[in-house]
């Protein structure tokens, strides 16, 4: 309980749009030609002691299916009304999702890391496919994801 | 109402239908092929001493599941990477791959999206309403034209695309009003309209803190059996918060990974398990056999589409247009139409331009708009009905009756009913005539008797306009032609000639067999499917009406046979009697479906006499099963008229006649073929208790004799000729 309440009070904090402790930022992740439906995807942070921090971004409408981003879903505990206004369609096999948002300054350098869950229909799902420390240095580095994506990357 | 119901969402929806009915069809057979291959657990393994066998292989197992087919498939790490395989529960090990099969997945994508993702899934989804939508009217359609619920699998006539298209539809009709209710609570499912998420109380569990029991050690997955399990995921062994997950036909429940205490436990809700009964009923998984049924019905579709299209076809060119129709309010004779197949139409053309040539301000409409409050200048009502099945009302006069008795009595104009039909079949003209007896009930006068029209006979259609004419003063002659189908030439090939000597000059006239369309063979015209019993159409040189005979051939024979009596003033019998081989008739095939021997094995009695041999002769010929047959023919003299005597001389031999009695009229003992039944009494009645079929050709007097012969001989028995009539078991052909 303890842990879902911090991570309602810390999602508000994650963006800030428009606001002048936050900087414009681009994610892009590319996924492979895994032979499977279309993926969905959780992109969420957790702060420097692993805690669940908050959800950057879901890819995939039909919320029956988020338990299978498992990761996401028991760091989150599945909050719906947390996601409302950050979800988008699932990515297929060899497409690209880039996502723009306003992320606050605090959370770059300061151990903050950026997971990516995905899962896929009939196939396993795949919690924690990409973990990346946001840092202003790794801006612009593909990250390498484990089974379904192909490459993670952020810049400003 | 219905029947347009059924109409355009299946003509529209046809395509749309075969693709899914197809790819349906297709992956119906994976699940069974799954049951088929997969390893299955040994019984009474528990959940604990399979994961203890997976993790002595792997021991970074994730997750384990097990598909409904039995199938456990394992998910782990490798060097940081997540690999998956389907798990032999014996030694552990991976023995296949886990990714799904490329043709299946394809497939379901197809099936339930058309590769279109949402947008794909409406469509699917409303593909699977207009089947529902179909099922429903179309049995509604098939009781109705059986006569009711109780008797859906009654036997059917009629030409072969719709009799094939009910066919098919009775026995699959359960399986897609299964499938398509299925798939339309999937849909909903899938984009959440329903209440059947799973319950989860992950949220609310309060770990030990503490790490490190195995999965082996803990009660609850030692006393689950792995026939219950449906997955078992693993917590994070770094993070003392997260807990095993296992999921079983139960409900979830949350495990301690350092005490294996039972954190929580959910049971599926009412909602979520009626989910999973929809999914296992749809796609067969956990019911292979079930699925492979549904497949089986699913390609029934197909042909009901082509049949149904060709239906629809085959109705549209039937309805011929009336041109010049007046107003209802302006009309001074209100033409009514109850019509079922659009033939009655024709009639109602040929009225309608008569009466408005001789003056008159004719208004035609089916039966069901019938609304006196409108016909403001009528001075009479004439009704044109044929019959449904057994006694009901035909497509376009529904309602009719209702509206005739709620209407206030004492009208003023008078009325006329002409019912049309087929002597043949048991309720013969039924709903014309309640119309008539409902309108004197009601208080309407009849402009002319209550009178009927048999199988089309423009002759019946004459004398029944003459009446009409004499009755309202008006100067009436209705020629009607039924539009006729095609006629083709027919060769004489061989003819046979009979009793002569015993004033019944008789032949048997046997014809080449034409060639026949495409079009033709499908939607069962002309030449294309024709059997004994079936009427050939003759049109002899010098009028334009047919006169018809019944075939004593089938298609199968390859030939176009017929027994023809010469009628001293008979324009059309003359010139048969007269053809010699290599010489052509014009000629076309009517169905005559209520007078076919059919493909039952119950015993046959057939009773014929004279000209009346031939249909009967037919059956005989073609009865290549050896179903038991029964001839009883009555002639005059066995050295004269004694048709097909060869023949069934043979064909008892073959076996496909077990029985002949004969009864010859002139002699030394004059008998009729009344007299051989009523000697044969015992046995008769044995043969009708057995279930057999009656079946009688001849002169009116004849099967009138016949009739009451066999009531004669069935009374004592609790059965009548009416009874048997009734359950399509006692037919006749009379002319």
């Amino acid at each position: 309980m303890k842990l879902l309440l911090a991570a309602l009070a810390m999602t508000t904090a994650l963006t800030l749009p428009g606001s002048a402790m936050a900087r414009p930022v681009t994610l892009t992740a590319t996924l492979s030609n895994y032979g499977g439906d279309g993926a969905y995807l959780a992109l969420y942070v957790t702060d420097p002691q692993g805690e669940y921090a908050g959800t950057l971004w879901i890819a995939g409408g039909k919320s029956k299916y988020y338990e299978h981003l498992s990761g996401w879903y028991r760091a989150s505990g599945g909050n719906r009304a947390e996601i409302d206004g950050i979800t988008g369609a699932s990515v297929g096999a060899g497409r690209t999702l880039e996502i723009s948002l306003d992320l606050a300054d605090v959370l770059f350098d300061a151990g903050y890391t950026l997971h990516v869950d995905a899962a896929v229909e009939d196939m396993r799902d795949s919690p924690n496919e990409v973990a990346v420390p946001l840092t202003s240095a790794g801006a612009q580095t593909p990250v390498r994801g484990r089974r379904y994506v192909s490459t993670v990357t952020y810049s400003f | 109402m219905i029947r347009v119901v059924h109409r355009w969402p299946g003509l529209l929806a046809a395509l749309l239908l075969l693709v899914l009915s197809l790819s349906g069809a297709a992956l119906s057979l994976f699940p069974a092929a799954e049951q088929l291959s997969v390893p299955q657990a040994e019984a009474g393994l528990s959940v604990a001493r399979l994961t203890e066998r997976v993790l002595a292989v792997h021991s970074q197992v994730e997750q384990i599941r097990r598909a409904p087919s039995g199938k456990i498939t394992a998910y782990w790490f490798e060097n940081g990477v997540p690999e998956a395989a389907v798990i032999n529960s014996v030694t552990g090990q991976g023995v296949a791959s886990a990714d799904p099969n490329t043709v299946e997945r394809w497939l379901t994508s197809l099936h339930r999206s058309l590769f279109l993702g949402d947008g794909g899934r409406m469509a699917t989804a409303a593909g699977a309403a207009a089947m529902l939508i179909l099922s429903l009217s179309g049995a509604m359609l098939v009781a109705r034209r059986a006569g009711g619920w109780r008797r859906w699998f009654a036997p059917i006539r009629g030409p072969f695309a719709g009799r094939l298209h009910v066919e098919i539809a009775r026995v699959a009709v359960a399986g897609f009003l299964l499938s398509s209710a299925t798939a339309l609570w999937m849909t909903a499912s899938t984009f959440d309209l329903l209440p059947d998420a799973a319950a989860s109380s992950i949220a609310r569990i309060e770990t030990s803190g503490r790490t490190g029991m195995t999965a082996a050690e803990m009660d609850l997955l030692k006393r689950t059996p792995v026939a219950e399990l449906r997955s078992l995921t693993f917590p994070d062994p770094t993070d003392a918060m997260d807990v095993f997950t296992i999921k079983t036909d139960r409900g979830v429940g949350y495990l301690d990974q350092g005490t294996g205490a039972l954190l929580a436990w959910s049971n599926p809700t009412g909602w979520q398990r009626i989910s999973e009964t929809v999914y296992m009923l749809h796609t067969g998984q956990g019911a292979a056999i079930l699925g492979l049924l549904l497949g089986m019905m699913a390609l029934g579709v197909p042909a009901m589409a082509a049949t149904g299209c060709i239906l629809w076809l085959a109705g549209q060119r039937g309805r011929p247009r009336i041109c010049g129709n007046a107003a209802a309010g302006r009309a001074d004779t209100i033409l009514l139409i109850g019509s079922e197949g659009g033939s009655t139409w024709g009639f109602a053309a040929t009225l309608h331009t008569a009466l408005t040539a001789a003056g008159q301000a004719v208004h035609v409409a089916p039966m069901s708009s019938f609304d006196p409050a409108r016909y403001r200048h009528a001075r009479r009502i004439l009704i044109l009905a044929a019959t449904y099945g057994d006694g009901d009302a035909p497509a376009t006069a529904r309602g009719f009756l209702d509206r005739l008795k709620t209407l206030p009595p004492a009208p003023v104009v008078p009325m006329a009913v002409l019912g049309f039909g087929d002597r043949s079949f048991p309720a013969y003209c039924a709903f014309a005539e309640a119309v008539a007896r409902a309108a004197e009930a009601r208080g309407w006068s009849m402009l002319v008797p209550y009178d009927t029209v048999d199988r089309q006979s423009p002759q019946d259609f004459a004398r029944w306009g003459q009446r009409l004419g004499e009755a309202t003063d008006i100067e009436l002659e209705l020629v009607h032609q039924p539009a006729l189908p095609a006629a083709r030439p027919l060769t004489l090939v061989s003819r046979r000639e009979y009793g002569a000597e015993v004033q019944a000059p008789t032949a048997i006239l046997r014809f080449a067999l034409p060639k026949v369309s495409l079009w033709q063979w499908l939607a069962d015209r002309g030449f294309g499917r024709f059997s004994a019993g079936d009427l050939l159409g003759v049109l002899p040189e010098g009028s334009s009406a047919a006169r018809f005979y019944s075939l004593a051939s089938g298609r199968r024979d390859g030939f176009v046979e017929i027994v023809v009596k010469k009628h001293p003033s008979g324009l059309c019998s003359g010139q048969l009697f007269n053809l010699k081989p290599g010489e052509t008739v014009c000629a076309f095939i009517r169905l005559n479906p209520g007078f076919h021997a059919g493909r039952s094995r119950t015993p046959l009695i057939l009773i014929g006499a004279g000209t009346g041999i031939g249909p009967l002769a037919g059956f005989v010929r073609a009865n290549a099963q050896h179903r038991p047959v029964h001839l009883f023919f009555g002639m005059r003299h066995p050295a004269r008229d004694f048709l097909y005597e060869e023949e069934l001389t043979g064909w008892h031999r073959e076996g496909r006649l077990r029985q002949l009695v004969t009864a010859f009229s002139r002699g030394r003992m004059p008998r009729y073929v009344q007299h051989a039944l009523r000697e044969e009494a015992a046995q008769i009645v044995a043969l009708v208790r057995g279930g057999a079929r009656v079946m009688v050709c001849g002169g009116r007097g004849m099967a009138a004799g016949v009739s009451s012969a066999l009531a004669e001989i069935l009374t004592p028995a609790g059965l009548t000729p009416a009874l048997l009539k009734a359950e399509g078991r006692y037919v006749e052909d009379v002319y």
